[in-house]
């Protein structure tokens, strides 16, 4: 298989930049699943997809909008009607998908090298993404797990929240680059470390 | 403005396309009727008023919606699912069959 070469190897510079007030409020790194996979469904088949995911992934969503879990190395979120974003710390994940996923059920796309993740964690976190995304990041409105799919500049990213203060973004890889220097622009107010 | 989407919810109006006229009727595609298609083409109400357009979704989940919009105030009366507001082009030609 193809290794996966990141987009953010010449700007990921690991280390501490505090602000003025010698405090980090968030943490930015790059998780780097070994899987990026979107598994859509037809409009009567919904439910077999999301049997499809909790068969492979050990994740049960609802089929509510946005509707997402995490577990360790592994999480799923609604993106849209009827269509998932799926990440695994494994390679593969699209093969195994294939294999209990015909056709008349539903369609898998492997965006393993086609998006980048980004994780950014801390207590600022909501505050930092709220510079960039018209999406309300409280927690009573945005709850673990729960994915969303908006846009930076017209540019799509889909973000889920992985815990109180962790939020996962999946954007473009052509896009990640510019978009990892813009969130450490936006993070040198509160300060942030690379991981 | 903000437009609710049915799938996500509220948005940002940055994160929608307009996507044109909602009260266009198309010709069926054996028209010969120039009339019918230049009004289809070219003809527009503008509205002052309650307007229904054609929206997608663009910088989320891609949904196209038919919403309702009032062109002296912005305010969105509806939004919802083209599919579930507008008949099929196939349906529409069933439709026009039986009659």
């Amino acid at each position: 298989m193809v290794d996966t070469v990141s987009p953010l190897e010449p700007v990921l510079n690991r280390g501490r930049f505090a602000n003025t007030a010698a405090q980090t409020g968030v943490v930015i790194s790059e998780p780097a699943p070994g899987s990026i996979v979107q598994l859509a469904a037809w409009p009567d088949t919904d439910q077999k997809v999301r049997e499809a995911i909790a068969s492979v992934l050990k994740l049960n969503l609802d089929n509510s909008p946005g509707a997402g879990a995490v577990s360790g190395h592994r999480a799923a979120f609604n993106i849209a009607p009827r269509r998932y974003l799926l990440a695994e710390e494994d390679e593969g994940l699209a093969e195994r998908l294939l294999s209990i996923v015909p056709a008349d059920v539903g369609s898998v796309t492997d965006l393993s090298h086609g998006r980048t993740a980004i994780r950014i964690d801390g207590e600022k976190s909501e505050w930092i993404l709220a510079k960039f995304f018209a999406v309300d990041f409280s927690l009573a409105r945005f709850p673990v797990g729960q994915g969303v799919s908006t846009s930076h500049h017209d540019i799509f990213t889909q973000i889920q929240r992985r815990s109180e203060t962790t939020f996962d973004l999946y954007v473009f890889r052509s896009f990640a680059r510019s978009f990892w220097r813009s969130l450490c622009h936006a993070s040198e107010e509160t300060g942030y470390e690379i991981r | 403005m903000l437009i609710s989407c049915p799938h996500c919810g509220p948005r940002d109006v940055s994160e929608f396309t307009y996507q044109g006229d909602g009260n266009r009727v198309r010709p069926d595609h054996a028209s010969t009727d120039i009339g019918a298609w230049n009004a289809y083409v070219y003809d527009r109400v503008n509205i002052a008023g309650e307007h229904n357009e054609i929206w997608q979704h663009s910088g989320g989940c891609r949904m196209h919606l038919s919403v309702t919009r009032n062109t002296l105030t912005h305010k969105i009366s509806s939004s919802t699912p083209v599919q579930a507001a507008r008949p099929t082009q196939k349906a529409a030609r069933k439709s026009r069959t039986k009659a």
